[in-house]
């Protein structure tokens, strides 16, 4: 791939200063009319895990009343596996800008935030740098925000929350921030790597862009491939590719596998024989059954039992829990508790059917969508583990022979 | 024509009282921490009173009734 | 109508409105228990709460008009601004703010879906000072007040009353989810601490 999203000078080197963007990919072009068409047209979804087609949002906000249009660039990834947020924003910091200026132009927005997480350090001194070498007038458009970094602050209404109010959790809808968000304004709220699509949309064409994928599916998308990897790395792939190239991409696997978590932790747990085959483009997995979420694959090394793993995540999912909501806060923490006395083979009788019946009642009963992503890892874990997991239980083994016992 | 209603929840707003599942216990039941579990869909019409002082009958006014088809 | 008549009706309706007030009072204080048990469904408790305090409305309206058309008081329509009677006038204000306060909580409960949440939550919190100004209203004008039987019914009251305060402040558990959403707040934002 010649022109593409990390095409350029090598990520090693840091951020591409906005001369050598322009010269690479030429100057940010005025905002077509019909972008917004060009956008459906290339298919482009969101890449925050929603998946949600771009054209429609920018569409929904551009008809909305109340005033004029914000623009949130989120880079919130509170995601842990994931790093493509953070590092698109480190090295293609102009991109991103480049983007969310179009978008702008595009729903009549005159302001944008730039929203990224307080810990990620170089992705906030790149991004800061970038906006430095804007012109003026575009300076007078952006305004950074760092926000704490926790699972859930990059939710869209937890990041409007932030920024309204300071405190990074999620709010009831209605109101969706696309009707009124930030200042009661009618807010896009559209992931980082979308936006530098959009970039590259406008300037290349959707005919371009679509051709960069794979069969059926349209354009390229970050994925960030760990676990039994040589390393932890972001690459950039045609969607469509499988994910076995995917992994071979990014080194090869360093030891046998069993299952690949796909999505992050709030996808699900794909057992290795049928992973390896699958496409990574949101539309095929999603008709699949599958999520590509925000395009992490964590391959589980062998060594490493899926029962304690799964308990890991979930302690980690209920204490990231905005505590708002009863079923969230209690139901989650329940489970959580019992995955981890299965995982350390200390279960109260009725573990597994508890862990069953409480993640069969955890969907959809949260005001954001924290609850339905561990209750789908859930579902994931007691599928593809299953074996182990009625071994951890009725026999109190675990047939893996390191014990990296969960913490509950 | 008219709008077949359903009962939406604000899960912020509700604190587990449970006054609901009381009320209107053809849609609604408590989880094992007294929170509401709510059948989605549209709401019977002989329910429809029932469903109606539930709501106002809320202690934290979590309740409301809103078009079918309305996700979240 | 003989002013005899309505010399009871109103000390007895004042009396009634009394109890059924102190009722109102003791379950609206342990409505934070959450009682329920198989002959007392959970929605009973409130339901009974804003019932009660209705029919205290109704007594208060006869106990009041009784009050004020009966010729031998000469008290007119003067009477419910409070201290603008000219017949004890510190303790008949009393009443009056007692009633009138009385009235913004059950007009405020009845319009609840209109007026959200935080605005009743507000308005309810007068229903501490309503209770303890008709008490003193009762005590300080009342024409039964030396009774041994009004005695005993302002005791009892009293102490129902108390006893569900003290109970209200040391024993009701607190909203389950109220600690967790603190520290989950301070936790996402930059206040103190992360």
């Amino acid at each position: 791939m010649s022109i593409a999203l990390l095409a350029g000078p090598p990520g090693g080197q840091g951020m591409e200063s906005l001369s050598p963007h322009q010269q690479r990919l030429g100057a940010l072009p005025a905002v077509p009319p019909a972008l917004i068409d060009s956008i459906e047209r290339s298919n482009l979804r969101g890449k925050g895990g929603a998946g949600f087609p771009v054209a429609i949002k920018w569409r929904s906000v551009a008809s909305q009343p109340g005033g004029a249009p914000v623009v949130l660039a989120n880079g919130g990834e509170g995601e842990p596996l994931s790093r493509k947020d953070r590092m698109l924003m480190e090295q293609r910091p102009h991109l991103v800008i480049d983007g969310a200026m179009l978008a702008a132009g595009a729903v009549g927005a005159d302001e944008i935030v730039l929203y990224v997480g307080a810990d990620h350090v170089g992705a906030i001194q790149a991004m800061h740098r970038a906006m430095t070498e804007r012109t003026a007038s575009e300076r007078a458009r952006l305004r950074l925000v760092s926000a704490p970094v926790r699972y859930v602050s990059g939710e869209e209404t937890a990041a409007v929350h932030f920024i309204n109010d300071g405190i990074a959790l999620p709010t009831s809808i209605p109101p969706r921030p696309f009707e009124r968000g930030i200042d009661g304004r009618p807010t896009l709220i559209q992931n980082v790597e979308t936006l530098a699509h959009v970039a590259l949309i406008a300037r290349f064409g959707d005919d371009w862009y679509r051709s960069l994928g794979t069969g059926n599916a349209s354009g390229t998308t970050l994925v960030t491939v760990g676990g039994a990897v040589p390393q932890t790395v972001l690459i950039e792939i045609p969607q469509g590719m499988a994910l076995a190239d995917a992994v071979n991409a990014a080194g090869g696997i360093t030891s046998d596998s069993d299952a690949v978590l796909l999505g992050g932790y709030f996808g699900g747990w794909v057992e290795s024989s049928t992973a390896w085959g699958l496409p990574l483009d949101a539309d095929a997995l999603r008709q699949l059954g599958y999520s590509l979420g925000c395009g992490v694959v964590a391959v589980l090394p062998a060594g490493r039992c899926g029962v304690v793993e799964t308990a890991r995540i979930l302690a980690y999912l209920a204490h990231e829990s905005a505590r708002q909501c009863g079923p969230c806060t209690f139901g989650l923490r329940a489970i959580s508790a019992a995955a981890g006395r299965v995982a350390a083979l200390t279960p109260t009788p009725g573990d597994l059917e508890h862990i069953q019946r409480w993640a069969g009642v955890l969907a959809g009963r949260g005001a954001c969508r924290h609850p339905d992503g561990a209750a789908g890892l859930v579902a994931s874990a007691l599928r593809v583990f299953a074996a182990e997991f009625q071994l951890h239980e009725h026999d109190r083994r675990c047939s893996v022979a390191s014990l990296a016992v969960a913490a509950s | 024509m008219s709008d077949r209603l359903a009962i939406g929840i604000d899960r912020i707003k509700c604190d587990g009282h449970g006054v609901c599942a009381d009320l209107v216990p053809e849609m609604i039941e408590l989880d094992d921490w007294g929170y509401p579990i709510i059948r989605a869909g549209a709401i019977p019409p002989s329910v429809l009173p029932h469903a109606r002082r539930a709501v106002s009958g809320c202690p934290t006014l979590a309740l409301r009734l809103q078009r079918v088809a309305a996700r979240r | 109508m003989s002013s005899q008549l309505l010399w009871y009706t109103t000390r007895g309706a004042g009396a009634v409105s009394l109890v059924l007030l102190s009722a109102v009072a003791v379950l609206g204080l342990l409505a934070r228990l959450r009682f329920e048990s198989r002959g007392w469904p959970r929605f009973l408790s409130a339901a009974v709460h804003g019932d009660l305090a209705l029919m205290t409305v109704v007594f208060l309206v006869l106990h009041i008009v009784t009050a004020v058309v009966d010729p031998f008081t000469h008290l007119g329509l003067a009477a419910l601004v409070p201290f603008g009677s000219y017949y004890r006038t510190l303790w008949l204000g009393l009443g009056a703010i007692a009633f009138e306060l009385l009235l913004a909580i059950v007009a405020t409960s009845l319009l609840r879906r209109y007026i959200g949440a935080r605005v009743w939550r507000a308005i309810h919190w007068l229903a501490y000072v309503s209770w303890p100004v008709a008490v003193l209203h009762g005590i300080g004008t009342g024409t039964d007040r030396t009774a041994l039987w009004m005695v005993a019914i302002d005791v009892v009251c009293v102490a129902a009353v108390a006893v569900a305060l003290i109970w209200r402040v040391l024993v009701a558990p607190p909203d389950p989810l109220a600690d967790e959403r603190r520290l989950a707040a301070e936790r996402a934002s930059f206040g103190t601490g992360r």
